[in-house]
């Protein structure tokens, strides 16, 4: 087995995919945490609906690189996503539910009528699900996908203080006279941003999960944010890592293998978090 | 000239008025307790003294050299903080997140405050402690710690109390009035009469009648004699 996986990292395509998996799982856990308390653990879902929608219209506009159309839609609808959840929970909730089951209508309508491609359902499939094309990406895209992770770390590291007051006390932020408003839009681009990175990775159906399960794991085990955070990205990049050995060996779908080892690293901090209470409080 | 001067405000959303031509101060070391039936607008009152919605109309002075933030905010609970993953020690540093400016990072400076701030509110040993495992009490010592982080001068109180059991509850007051003999000036809402009568300075009654003035005028006000009673009914039953 081991040779055969020493056989298989000869390939520059599954370093590629390697290096490309890790980055988007390191990044997409780091705002896991704040998501899941600000009650927003569905705008990866409605997110990532919007940019198949997005990859819908530019595939049949024929761009040949959809990055140009997928990347503002999703930042703007991010932008108002969370606008809109802000002062009324419900609303938002719903907000997000319509975009995202309207995105993916409108998206597989479009690529139903204007088909160019003869494997429509292919295309769905590999855009719903995640695809091959993580072991398709070329050498630039995998440029691409480390500016912009070290983009989304660099930035979170910086602000981590503010996302932190921001999200633990919106109002208390604010009357400390934190720039809320401009936390939650930074909040908003960097989310969209990830999103469409991990598209390539797990499909838009599944991203949702790469968003919170490292971070639901990690707070089945620990009790201060920083910890958490800690923990979540380790757990998301392991986890990846260990999705994407096994599906090549294995020769299962890229994306629900990650998945799948995520729900069952959740099984187990919840496990070890209802025994011992906690490995560490505090 | 006072801390804080209210002059003509009205507050609401939008169209719908609940509060008109409120007029009130107050000075440096006043103790003001804010009280009113439910619905009457104390907390939207806080989030415009707050600066966190618009007034209606009207205008809020600040003064003294007292700075927009340095004024101390105890927020109501919300449901996203009972199950936080974060120490008290986090949560009583981002109170000095008003001094970052333009850092990204809090320092020595930053870290010395929150250590005495939870010295000063008996919470020292439980910094590394997670926020969602404390009891209702410990819980409002670090929020409060976490306002003295923001402010030395003017604390802001919302419903301080809510949801404590008679002794913590005690506690708590003697807490916010220790304060307020150091030199805090507070302004609380309250909806128990009672405690706001022994503790406060001034009273401000809002709703359909109004009334600003100290504790002594307010006892002998028609107003604070039908609120009293009324709540002693209410407490009665």
């Amino acid at each position: 087995m081991i040779e055969k996986l020493a056989m298989y990292l000869q390939y520059p395509f599954v370093r590629y995919a390697l290096i490309v998996g890790i980055l988007i799982a390191l990044c997409s856990s780091l705002l896991g945490v704040t998501l899941v308390l600000k009650r927003f653990s569905f705008i990866g879902d409605g997110l990532s609906h919007v940019a198949f929608g997005g990859i819908a219209i530019a595939s049949v506009i024929n761009l040949s690189n959809n990055m140009l159309v997928v990347l503002p839609v999703t930042v703007i609808s991010a932008v108002l996503l969370l606008r809109t959840g802000q002062h009324t929970r419900i609303k938002g909730d719903a907000a997000i539910a319509m975009i995202s089951v309207g995105a993916l209508a409108f998206g597989y309508l479009i690529m139903n009528i204007f088909s160019t491609s003869s494997n429509l359902s292919g295309d769905v499939c590999s855009t719903l699900f995640g695809s091959v094309s993580i072991l398709t990406l070329t050498y630039r895209e995998v440029w691409i996908c480390i500016v912009m992770s070290v983009a989304v770390v660099a930035l979170f590291v910086l602000f981590y203080n503010r996302i932190f007051s921001v999200t633990f006390d919106e109002d208390f932020a604010k009357a400390a006279g934190t720039n809320a408003e401009r936390y939650n839009l930074l909040i908003a681009v960097m989310i969209a941003l990830i999103i469409v990175l991990a598209m390539n990775l797990v499909g838009s159906l599944l991203i949702s999960a790469l968003v919170i399960f490292p971070a639901l794991s990690a707070m089945r085990l620990f009790g201060s944010f920083k910890k958490v955070t800690i923990c979540s990205a380790i757990l998301s990049v392991i986890c990846a890592f260990a999705g994407l050995i096994i599906s090549i060996l294995a020769g299962t779908p890229v994306g629900s293998t990650i998945v799948a080892v995520d729900v069952a690293a959740f099984a187990v901090c919840y496990c070890t978090g209802r025994l011992t209470g906690g490995l560490q409080r505090g | 000239m006072a801390l804080l001067t209210v002059k003509d405000l009205s507050l609401g959303y939008d169209s719908n008025v609940i509060v008109k031509n409120l007029n009130f101060s107050v000075n440096a070391g006043d103790y003001l307790c804010i009280v009113g039936e439910n619905g009457s607008g104390k907390t939207t009152l806080m989030r415009t003294l707050l600066q966190l919605q618009d007034p209606a109309g009207g205008e809020i002075l600040i003064g003294d050299g007292i700075k927009k933030n340095e004024i101390g905010y105890l927020p109501q609970q919300t449901v996203v903080q009972k199950d936080f993953p974060a120490s008290v020690r986090e949560i009583v540093l981002s109170g000095c997140q008003g001094s970052l400016g333009r850092r990204f990072f809090y320092n020595k400076d930053d870290k010395r405050l929150a250590e005495k701030n939870m010295e000063r509110m008996g919470i020292a040993d439980l910094a590394d402690r997670c926020y969602r495992e404390l009891s209702g009490g410990q819980q409002q010592r670090v929020l409060l710690a976490r306002a003295l982080c923001a402010t030395g001068k003017l604390l802001l109180l919302d419903e301080p109390v809510a949801g404590l059991d008679p002794k913590v509850t005690v506690e708590m007051y003697e807490l916010i009035s220790e304060l307020n003999r150091e030199g805090v000036t507070v302004i609380m809402i309250s909806h128990d009469i009672s405690a706001a009568l022994r503790f406060a300075s001034h009273i401000l009654h809002i709703g359909a009648v109004e009334f600003f003035g100290t504790k002594e005028e307010y006892l002998a006000s028609d107003i604070g004699r039908a609120f009293l009673t009324q709540q002693k009914d209410g407490d009665e039953q």
